[in-house]
């Protein structure tokens, strides 16, 4: 196979990561839906909880994103 | 089409000497797009602050409601996190999110991104952490190291959980860089690209599927874009917290948790 075109195929297989991240933010999220509609009450004080924990989990696909931009530009 | 990675390149505006700086060897002081973005969000926070604060009433007009806000905010963090202690280091928690939020929103009014530059991100990461060092060994000394020893685990784990506890410990500000530069760098490049479906449509060069791509995309670059503002404020926002978080673990080293 053409090394340039070996290249590309990798960068895209590299950002498949972002799979994980997608899956684990939305479980996230919508795992603070489900809380927050069963006790409104208590939603409001978890908002840095929620954002810190979707951050954490988001960083893990940047890090395929980063991976696949830089095989893209080596 | 034009590479959607254009944006990212660093370029030169006014070009000044080289300098020679012990320890260092040469440095290029050139003024580039990247320098221009910084010291365009730095004036724009100045200005900002100093027109909040300069004509203060008791009861507050709107400029000084949206300042009292961003204020309110991060001193509400760091007493949240920290406590008591988190009024010391709430200077360092504004000025780290004001500008990161100055340069995120400015990235997507101008042309170029100053926090899509993993240089720039890298040196706020190396900054918290760095601070979180300082104050770990100021105020614990030697103590510091409990920070890899959680309370209350079994000695048989001990070795494992020090090596996890250190490793996670190095890799806060690598994930702290990448983080921002990934959401900044991810966002602009997704996009360029619905721009450039926008343009292959203008100039016909899809030919009649253009009818239908070309509005579609130019209505998914104003979503994107309406995204993108909230990606700049959550983005500054989760740094401040993690900053937080970070810090607390040394400020209140062995109670907490």
């Amino acid at each position: 196979m053409d090394a340039a075109a070996a290249k590309l195929i990798g960068a895209g297989l590299a950002t498949l990561g972002m799979i994980g991240a997608g899956i684990g933010v939305g479980n996230i999220f919508g795992s603070f839906l489900t809380g927050a509609l069963r006790n409104p009450s208590a939603a409001a004080s978890q908002i840095g909880n929620l954002f810190v924990g979707a951050a954490l989990a988001e960083a893990l696909g940047i890090l395929a994103f980063v991976l696949g931009i830089l095989i893209y530009s080596a | 089409m034009a590479d959607p990675l254009h944006q990212f390149k660093i370029e030169k505006i006014v070009d000044l000497p080289d300098v020679t700086l012990p320890g260092l060897g040469s440095v290029d002081l050139a003024i580039t797009n990247s320098h221009v973005a910084m010291t365009v969000a730095f004036a724009a926070i100045v200005l900002f602050l100093t027109a909040v604060t300069s004509n203060a009433q008791v009861v507050p007009g709107r400029l000084q409601t949206v300042g009292e806000g961003v204020f309110g905010l991060i001193d509400n963090l760091t007493e949240s996190i920290i406590g008591h202690e988190g009024r010391k280091l709430f200077p360092f928690v504004f000025t780290v999110f004001t500008l990161i939020l100055g340069m995120n929103f400015l990235g997507l009014m101008l042309a170029f991104t100053a926090t899509s530059q993993i240089a720039v991100t890298a040196t706020f990461g190396v900054l918290t952490i760095g601070l979180v060092l300082i104050i770990g060994f100021a105020k614990h000394g030697l103590g510091f190291f409990k920070l890899f020893v959680p309370s209350g685990v079994p000695w048989v784990l001990l070795p494992v959980i020090i090596l996890i506890e250190f490793a996670s410990f190095l890799l806060r500000p690598v994930t702290l860089t990448l983080r921002l530069f990934g959401n900044m760098m991810g966002g602009h490049v997704a996009l360029k690209v619905f721009a450039g479906f926008v343009a292959a449509a203008v100039i016909g060069k899809i030919g009649l599927l253009g009818l239908l791509v070309g509005p579609l995309s130019i209505g998914m670059v104003t979503a994107l874009t309406a995204l993108e503002f909230l990606v700049a404020f959550l983005q500054a926002f989760v740094f401040a917290v993690l900053t937080c978080i970070y810090l607390n673990d040394v400020v209140n080293l062995g109670h907490g948790h």
